[in-house]
């Protein structure tokens, strides 16, 4: 058994706008494992990211608070912890990083400055010693010439690079966690290779844990060991990958992996009309009782609509929240 | 197969001048589409993929005339489109339309979505009063909106819904040939399909023809009948769509599908992972734009631009060492 690094249990967080309450994370529980990465998928609008920002707690209030639940950090919750010890946490335990590397930096600093901001800060460093430091970080992202870049701008960097700064930065203080929010969505193909490779590698020499959000499953089936799945502000379903993709319990799970277009699938024999899921996701203001799923599932019954279903566990490690398996 | 040739999209160039300067002269140039050459049959679908900034969708828009080519020329129906006035050009368009990815920025928010839909059969003097409100009922019915959705606005609908609302403005004119740019990027799995579907749905029941401009492999793959593969504003592979897949010639496409996320941990694969970023289309590399990049570059490469050549069965590439000798 491995050892247990954060524990979400129970997570509510919620919007209070002006059109009324947003369920954004209604009752949210996973637990990531040192070392280990856990995928987090689902559509926009399921409370992937709010999830991963309730960790840091980094949402903005008001209109957001997070009502109920604990965040178990190596024993202690980070929910009860005053602003001083959470900023400790911060960018030193746990870090983070963005999908859009352009709008996440700050375009009046350089790279280095940025960098050493954190190392000083958490680290103690003085300038120069986190200045090494900041350039011993881009070099193990793979930046070339980090010497020079350090001292460069965020615009005068690509996409790709930017995004291989962004992950310096959040390594910089050798965090326990990483949580990385569709961090190659804004990438091309090739560099999104690139990146998650790089991802992959840091992980096997550093042993951060990691919790990858994503709406990609191709991006989820290569790099997660432990997949989430989310829907409307709840968990739907859980279990190791292969489970996920092998045997799908939840009929929203089954039925995201049948929309996809498959590049391998397709060109191996005919092609086959795509499976879509019907409908739209329900709003966050107005959830329907019972399933949040039942509106667009295709094997609905009148228990459904009326009572939430818990999520149970279905085969070992394997959860799914869905009435079919009683 | 005898199809017949809709679209012929001859050495098409784009270059978009770099101002700068006190008195604003021209120093330099974005050679954004450089010398593509194509052709879309009826009934058919053309995949355009390639990453960011490679000139795909400078290509989709040329062709429509949005953007003024610089040079080549594109025929539809035989008929010149380069050489056409604007007026000649403006009832062209009938014939041929365009869809975009972001179905926010693409539809006016102040206007209802029976106008939206209703406008161009206004414009083209098609339909009025009456006769208008029954096509555009019909024609949401189509793309899977109901008939009451032609009072509403376009923030009153999703993002699925609001592409489904671009896609009946487009069919409006019953055009032969709509090119697609990007129109499920900025979807969710979960509707994309749904996008996917009708798409297919209405090029079956119109026999239209598709130029389906993505970056997203397993989409192209999916809905086209042949793919051209893009790389710094060239056309550096062309072939049916199995074939693409199945026998990647130019090591660029190698390098792009083997890096598709494919959505099945069993599988496992070689990845290719491609040194550093596409080079900057202002000032492209010398002889094969590729060639700083590739794994198997040689000297040649750097010299000589490859041709663009035939290798059978329809499969075109630009590479000096394909097919292997």
């Amino acid at each position: 058994m491995q050892e247990l690094l954060l524990d979400i249990r129970g997570l509510r967080t919620q919007f209070f706008t002006d059109d009324g309450l947003a369920r954004a994370v209604d009752g949210v529980s996973y637990s990531l494992e040192k070392g280990e990465t856990v995928g987090v998928v689902g559509e926009s609008g399921c409370g992937k990211s709010v999830t991963a920002l309730s960790i840091l707690r980094l949402i903005p209030d008001p209109p957001g608070k997070i009502v109920d639940g604990e965040i178990i950090f190596e024993g202690t919750d980070l929910l009860h912890l005053s602003s001083a010890d959470m900023r400790r946490i911060r960018g030193n335990d746990i870090s983070m990083i963005f999908q859009e590397p352009m709008t996440s930096l700050n375009p009046v600093f350089t790279i280095g400055n940025q960098i050493t901001e954190a190392v000083r800060l958490h680290q103690g460093l003085n300038k120069r010693d986190a200045l090494a430091k900041a350039v011993e970080a881009l070099k193990l992202v793979g930046i070339p010439v980090p010497e020079r870049r350090v001292h460069e701008y965020p615009h005068q960097l690509s996409g790709g690079m930017r995004q291989r700064a962004m992950i310096a930065m959040a390594l910089s203080c050798n965090p326990k966690v990483l949580i990385a929010d569709e961090p190659t969505t804004a990438l091309d193909v090739t560099i999104e290779a690139q990146i998650l490779d790089l991802m992959r590698t840091l992980q096997d020499e550093l042993g951060t844990a990691i919790i990858m959000i994503t709406h990609d499953l191709g991006v989820i089936a290569d790099i997660a060991r432990k997949v989430v799945v989310m829907y409307a502000g709840k968990v739907v379903e859980q279990a190791p990958v292969e489970q996920i993709f092998g045997s799908p319990n939840h009929p929203y799970t089954q039925g995201l992996l049948q929309s996809l277009p498959r590049v391998d699938k397709d060109a191996s024999g005919a092609k086959q009309r795509l499976q879509e899921i019907p409908g739209i996701v329900p709003s966050l203001l107005n959830l329907p009782a019972g399933c949040k799923f039942a509106s667009r599932c295709p094997s609905v019954m009148p228990q459904c609509h009326e009572q939430e279903p818990p999520l149970e566990p279905v085969a070992p490690n394997h959860y799914s929240a869905c009435w079919l398996n009683h | 197969m005898a199809a017949e040739t809709l679209l012929e999209v001859n050495n098409l160039k784009k270059y978009f001048p770099i101002k700068g300067g006190v008195f604003s002269q021209t120093i330099g140039y974005v050679y954004a589409v450089d010398d593509v050459s194509f052709t879309v049959d009826k009934g058919e679908t053309l995949g355009l993929v390639g990453e960011s900034g490679c000139g795909k969708s400078t290509t989709g828009r040329s062709i429509l005339r949005l953007i003024e080519p610089t040079d080549g020329k594109i025929y539809f129906e035989g008929q010149d489109v380069t050489a056409l006035d604007k007026n000649a050009m403006r009832s062209l368009r009938r014939e041929m339309q365009i869809i975009f990815q972001d179905p926010y920025a693409s539809l006016n928010p102040r206007m209802t979505v029976g106008s939206i839909v209703g406008e161009p059969l206004e414009i083209h003097k098609i339909a009025r009063g009456s006769e208008k409100t029954e096509r555009v009922a019909s024609l949401l019915q189509k793309v899977g909106l109901r008939a009451e959705d032609m009072r509403k606005y376009p923030h009153e609908f999703s993002g699925g819904q609001r592409q489904r609302i671009g896609i009946a403005r487009a069919i409006a004119l019953n055009p032969k040939l709509i090119v697609c740019d990007e129109p499920v990027s900025a979807l969710d799995v979960s509707i994309q399909a749904q996008v996917i579907n009708l798409l297919e749905d209405l090029q079956e029941e119109f026999g239209l023809s598709y130029l389906f401009i993505a970056h997203n492999l397993n989409v192209v793959e999916h809905i086209s009948d042949r793919v051209a593969v893009m790389y710094l504003g060239q056309i550096v592979e062309l072939a049916p769509d199995t074939d693409l897949y199945n026998d990647p010639q130019h090591p660029y496409t190698e390098a792009l599908l083997s890096a598709v996320p494919i959505p099945d941990p069993t599988v496992t694969k070689k990845r290719i992972i491609l040194e550093g970023d596409v080079p900057s289309p202002i000032d492209p590399p010398s002889g094969c734009h590729f060639h700083t990049r590739c794994m198997y570059k040689e000297k040649i490469c750097e010299e000589e631009a490859p041709e663009f050549k035939h290798i059978g069965s329809g499969h075109w590439v630009a590479c000096h060492f394909r097919p292997k000798a």
